[in-house]
């Protein structure tokens, strides 16, 4: 099998989020491969070593992302690709990978169900729609028989299980896999495994963010005495009004 | 210009989301308003009460399951069909898979986790929610089209204006694949108050020691007529579902009300639901950080205080 998953790099889920201006104030901000994309990877190892298939990683950004890409190859890509631009927005990362990808065979591409920073939610069925391959979003369980990719995704109210020919785009979510810590030897044998980079082939990004702004914080907590249930359901009716 | 919005419709019924994607359409002030609708619904023509002109009503059994190329499909050829250079759609399972396919099709910009109505005064410019709950970015779309998906909640729907709605019979044209995506099975929950789309959600972590001590949380939901949830290590220990698992890696929701009994409030988990109206928390540890997002707080022992506020909202008669 021949696999391919998209990696976005992302501050750490612990940041705290703070601009400059119109720029993620990157102080002090630890970046990792997006939550979700790592349930992809974890998935795409499973699968990949079950089949003796190949699997390639691949980030649309600046040198800085290099340490987070050979993570992913710590965790078990064979190889990496790296496509040399800023990602500019969702429309923007996924002309790049529908470029890369058109040509190469793979059997999936997989990929996060949304990057944990724009939460867009948008490049896996924009390249879906590029290369004119079905999208499974979000994607829970995923099992190969021959041909065909059987699939879990969570629909209102419950699950719904599909199966489509490859190839196919898919955004993961839990509980695909477990994610998967670099060992030792893993992250010394990413050192030697080859990441390529490439120049991006348009630079067409249709949004810009004008500006930012933090959420209101919220009052001061009232604390209620744990004997005093009647008075927490009165506020909650009379001061809250909700219910 | 004119604006589509693609509306679901559950049990006969418009969505109360899909209202809200209407009343957003209706406040852009960009021209008529015609609704696409590929669910069975009834009383469509009522939706001229929220500022909708037309109904595109496809009948096609094949689109039942809501399969999302051929929804995608849908919602463009509609688009072209009425010259709509907005689609507005509220966020679900479904909208989320086709917006950035009909964005594709149509060559619009897309939007997705809308909070706002659009301001146009230097270019088109949406807030969305991004950072997971931890911020705004106010988003410049260029280009003629646009597909904006709109968060829950995003604003209150509107009803108050006048005028039956035109239904008409639409048929979509579809692409050769948009039926690749078989459906082999759908199981539905049962009986349980759906968390994606519940007003009231009780929420419990690993401070309830085990999957065995559910049953006083289960009773406080089912007094509240609320959903249940809890947080990421307890649906990891399978002492609950994974569906009811809240947070950046989990659900996001923004019920009126969520109750947190026995969570820390990690950041993470706080990421899927500060976007909640009221947060009351129940936590043994006066020092738990969940207290600092919270509007009002307990601090005792959740074997101890459940029962009792289950019994003092049977007492208002709650
Ligand atoms: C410092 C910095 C600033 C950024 N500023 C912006 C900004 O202002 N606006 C903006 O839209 N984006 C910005 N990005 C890029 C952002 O991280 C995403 O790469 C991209 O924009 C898509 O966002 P999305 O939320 O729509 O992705 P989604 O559609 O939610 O992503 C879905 C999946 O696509 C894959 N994917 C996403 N991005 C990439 C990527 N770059 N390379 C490989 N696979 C990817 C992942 O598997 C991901 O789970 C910035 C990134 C960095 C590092
Ligand atoms: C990348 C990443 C993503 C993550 N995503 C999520 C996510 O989506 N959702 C999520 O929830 N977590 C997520 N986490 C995990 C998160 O960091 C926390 O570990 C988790 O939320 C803790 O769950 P908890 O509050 O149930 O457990 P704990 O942190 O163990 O807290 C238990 C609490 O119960 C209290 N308690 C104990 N006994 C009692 C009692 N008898 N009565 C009342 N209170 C009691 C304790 O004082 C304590 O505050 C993520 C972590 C990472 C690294």
């Amino acid at each position: 099998m021949n696999i391919l998953v998209c990696i976005c790099h992302v501050p750490d889920t612990t940041t705290k989020i703070k601009f400059t201006g119109t720029e993620l104030d990157k102080n002090g901000v630890q970046f990792i491969i997006g939550p979700y994309d790592d349930y992809a990877l974890a998935r795409a190892v499973e699968l990949k070593e079950a089949s003796k298939g190949k699997l390639t990683v691949l980030n649309v950004g600046e040198a800085d992302t290099e340490p987070t890409i050979r993570k992913a190859l710590a965790i078990g890509a064979d190889n990496a690709v790296r496509i040399n631009a800023h990602p500019k927005d969702a429309y923007f990362v996924a002309e790049q990978i529908a470029a890369y990808a058109k040509d190469k065979n793979f059997d999936m591409i997989l990929m996060g169900r949304e990057a944990s920073d724009y939460n867009g939610g948008q490049v896996h069925g924009m390249v879906a729609e590029m290369l004119d391959m079905p999208c499974i979003v979000p994607c829970m369980t995923l099992e190969v028989e021959g041909n065909t990719a059987k699939m879990g995704r969570e629909i209102e109210g419950g699950k719904e299980y599909v199966e489509c020919e490859m190839p196919f785009v898919a955004g993961c979510q839990e509980p695909i896999a477990e994610w998967k810590i670099p060992n030792m030897r893993g992250i010394m044998m990413a050192r030697k495994k080859p990441l390529e980079v490439i120049e991006p082939t348009s630079q067409s990004a249709p949004t810009e963010v004008m500006a930012y702004q933090l959420p209101a914080e919220r009052g001061n907590v009232k604390m209620i005495d744990a004997d005093n249930m009647d008075e927490l359901v009165r506020l909650l009716k009379e001061e809250a009004k909700v219910l | 210009m004119s604006v589509l919005v693609y509306i679901e419709a559950d049990n006969n019924a418009v969505k109360k989301s899909s209202l809200e994607a209407l009343t957003y359409a209706a406040k852009m002030n960009a021209g008529d308003v015609t609704a696409l609708v590929t669910d069975k619904a009834e009383n469509l023509e009522e939706l001229g009460k929220y500022g909708v002109k037309t109904v595109l009503q496809v009948n096609d059994e094949k689109l039942s399951t809501r399969p999302v190329s051929a929804i995608a499909s849908a919602i463009a050829g509609a688009a072209q069909k009425v010259g709509a250079n907005a689609v507005v759609m509220s966020r679900s399972s479904t909208v989320d898979a086709a917006a950035p396919r009909v964005g594709v099709k149509m060559k619009a910009t897309v939007a997705s986790n809308v909070v706002a109505l659009p301001q146009n005064e230097n270019g088109f410019v949406v807030r969305r929610g991004v950072f997971t709950g931890k911020a705004f970015a106010d988003t410049k779309l260029e280009g003629e089209n646009k597909i904006l998906t709109i968060a829950k909640n995003a604003l209150a729907v509107d009803d108050s204006l006048s005028g039956s709605a035109t239904v008409e019979a639409f048929v979509p044209e579809f692409g050769a694949k948009d039926f690749a995506i078989k459906v082999t099975d759908v199981k539905k929950q049962e009986g349980d108050i759906l968390l994606p789309e519940a007003d009231l959600v009780v929420s419990a972590g690993r401070g309830m020691k085990g999957p065995e001590n559910w049953e006083m949380i289960e009773n406080l939901a089912n007094k509240l007529g609320a959903a249940t949830a809890c947080s990421k290590p307890v649906s990891d220990m399978d002492w609950r579902p994974h569906h009811e698992h809240v947070g950046q890696t989990g659900i996001k929701v923004a019920p009126s009300l969520y109750i947190a009994i026995g969570i820390s409030g990690a950041i993470q988990h706080l990421a899927g639901v500060n976007s909640s109206k009221t947060i009351v928390v129940i936590n043994k540890d006066s020092e738990a950080p969940f207290f600092k997002s919270a509007d009002y707080g307990i601090v005792g022992d959740a074997f101890d205080v459940v029962p009792k506020l289950t019994e003092a909202l049977e007492k208002a008669g709650i």
